[in-house]
């Protein structure tokens, strides 16, 4: 700051420049921040959908995991396109219509007392306070027949909520995938829920017992198989026992009478 | 010349802001576990330092001593919100892992210091130098950290294979701290041994000496 400026009237300090230089300052930044807003915010929102049609996809298997397209080179969008979106009541199991699919966002929804309930500590196994009382369903189907699925779960871990979807196959009972598109669990160890080959074991696991109430365990050591009780179980992840406890009450609050079970109830009576 | 290769060169090794000055440690803990994050962190800080430095540089003779911080503060935050849209616009993957931590480089001590302890002094094609400089002797150490960090805690480097873990059928069984933050803490450490080892006028004068152990005899 060694040189001093031409103008003999010029006061740097004085409180005309500061106010000068901090509304200039101001104005400049904020017309570059907002153009920078403005102009991107088209391909953010672009990258936020396509990210989360990934995630529906990879869950239902469709997808793998480290590619944008499937083993026919379909891409995401083309995919999805056999999705249908849907909004359900979860306390009916009725679809809602008059819900915008496109910008619904039932875990904003949850946070909303008018949109959501509270759960009781009974009802409440997957710790996520409220739920809301409309939900997303993407359904696939193949020649009139539902042959896909996909629920949005979450629930608590150890360290935070595990935001993810689940998949079904056609018959709403069979799993076909399970996927977590966000989660904060330890690297190495529950960080494992994103491991391809634990994910594979999810494939063709029952979600239901004989009466239909949620039976999904995930467990130490395996049933015999052809035991009934071996179509429900999935090996825990080892050294992570909240995390495993986490996913098994997360996916059985929404298979369950809380969560999605009215409204898989109904997708089997009205196909 | 040599003083513009000086500015530019000399905080690669010599006067590394992370390995001598220790400052910025807390997003070379965060962000180092993958290769990738890293690669982009480092463009970040290196595309922000560079032009907070230039943006500063050019104002230094208007900005009053009294809001110079305030000024300088308004500058980076709005050059890293424009480097964090861009991101989620184009890379949104690695925009999604660096999570906060490209909005935290508006607290990252290198761009800072740099503004206040060189640009506020120098001239705009100096200061662009310097913040170069700095942000290129930054990436050095996260790059090496990342080096480390990846391989042997996810076995893979940039996302390729390197060595085979043993849950995926091979033989590497993953070191699970070095995908924690404190592995970042020894392997910067054993860095800054290294430099100082090699340019031994880093290394600083102890603070004090410990006096020689007193003879028990003259205890008594």
């Amino acid at each position: 700051m060694a040189e001093s400026n031409d103008d003999p009237g010029f006061d740097k300090e004085g409180l005309k420049n500061v106010l000068m230089v901090a509304i200039g300052v101001c104005l400049v930044c904020s017309v570059i921040v907002s153009t920078a807003a403005v102009v991107l915010k088209p391909m953010r929102l672009a990258n936020q959908e396509l990210d989360q049609k990934q995630n529906i996809l990879r869950a239902a298997g469709l997808l793998p995991s480290d590619a944008l397209v499937d083993a026919q080179g379909r891409s995401v969008d083309e995919i999805f396109a056999e999705f249908e979106v849907r909004a359900v009541d979860l306390a009916t199991g009725e679809f809602v219509d008059d819900v915008d699919t496109a910008t619904y966002d039932p875990i904003k929804a949850a946070k909303d007392p008018a949109a959501s309930m509270a759960l009781t500590s009974a009802q409440d196994i997957a710790t996520i306070k409220r739920r809301e009382d409309v939900s997303l369903i993407y359904l696939k189907r193949t020649d009139g027949e539902l042959d896909k699925v996909v629920i949005p779960v979450r629930g608590y871990g150890l360290w935070g909520t595990l935001l993810g979807y689940l998949a079904f196959e056609g018959d709403l009972e069979t799993i076909a995938g399970l996927g977590f598109y966000f989660h904060k669990e330890t690297p190495g160890l529950g960080g494992e829920v994103d491991n391809p080959n634990w994910k594979a074991l999810w494939q063709g696991v029952s979600a239901f017992d004989e009466d239909g109430d949620p039976a999904v365990e995930l467990v130490k050591t395996r049933s015999a198989q052809g035991s009934p009780a071996a179509d429900h179980e999935v090996d825990a992840l080892s050294g992570a026992t909240l995390t495993t406890k986490g996913v098994e009450n997360l996916v059985r609050f929404w298979t369950g009478e809380m969560g999605f079970g009215p409204v898989l109830e109904n997708l089997k009576t009205t196909g | 010349m040599s003083t513009q290769k000086e500015v530019l060169v000399d905080p690669i090794f010599n006067n590394n802001p992370i390995a001598l000055q220790v400052l910025g440690i807390c997003s070379a803990l965060a962000v180092t576990i993958n290769m990738s994050t890293t690669l982009v962190m480092c463009a970040a800080v290196i595309f922000v330092t560079t032009m907070s430095n230039v943006a500063v540089s050019l104002v230094r003779n208007r900005v009053p001593t009294n809001i110079r911080i305030i000024v300088q503060m308004t500058i980076i935050a709005s050059l890293v919100i424009v480097v964090d849209q861009v991101l989620q616009a184009v890379a949104y993957d690695i925009s999604k892992s660096l999570s906060v931590f490209v909005g935290l480089i508006i607290t990252n001590c290198i761009v800072m210091g740099r503004a206040e302890a060189f640009a506020m002094q120098n001239g705009p094609w100096l200061s662009a130098l310097d913040g170069f400089g700095n942000a290129l002797g930054y990436s050095v150490i996260l790059i090496g950290v990342a080096l480390i960090r990846e391989p042997l805690g996810s076995g893979t480097l940039l996302g390729f294979e390197i060595l085979p873990k043993i849950t995926e059928g091979g033989w590497y069984n993953p070191n699970g701290m070095m995908l924690l933050s404190p592995s970042a803490f020894f392997l910067i450490g054993l860095f800054i041994w290294a430099i100082r080892s090699w340019k031994t006028e880093q290394v600083e004068e102890p603070e004090y000496e410990i006096s020689p152990n007193a003879h028990y005899k003259e205890a008594m």
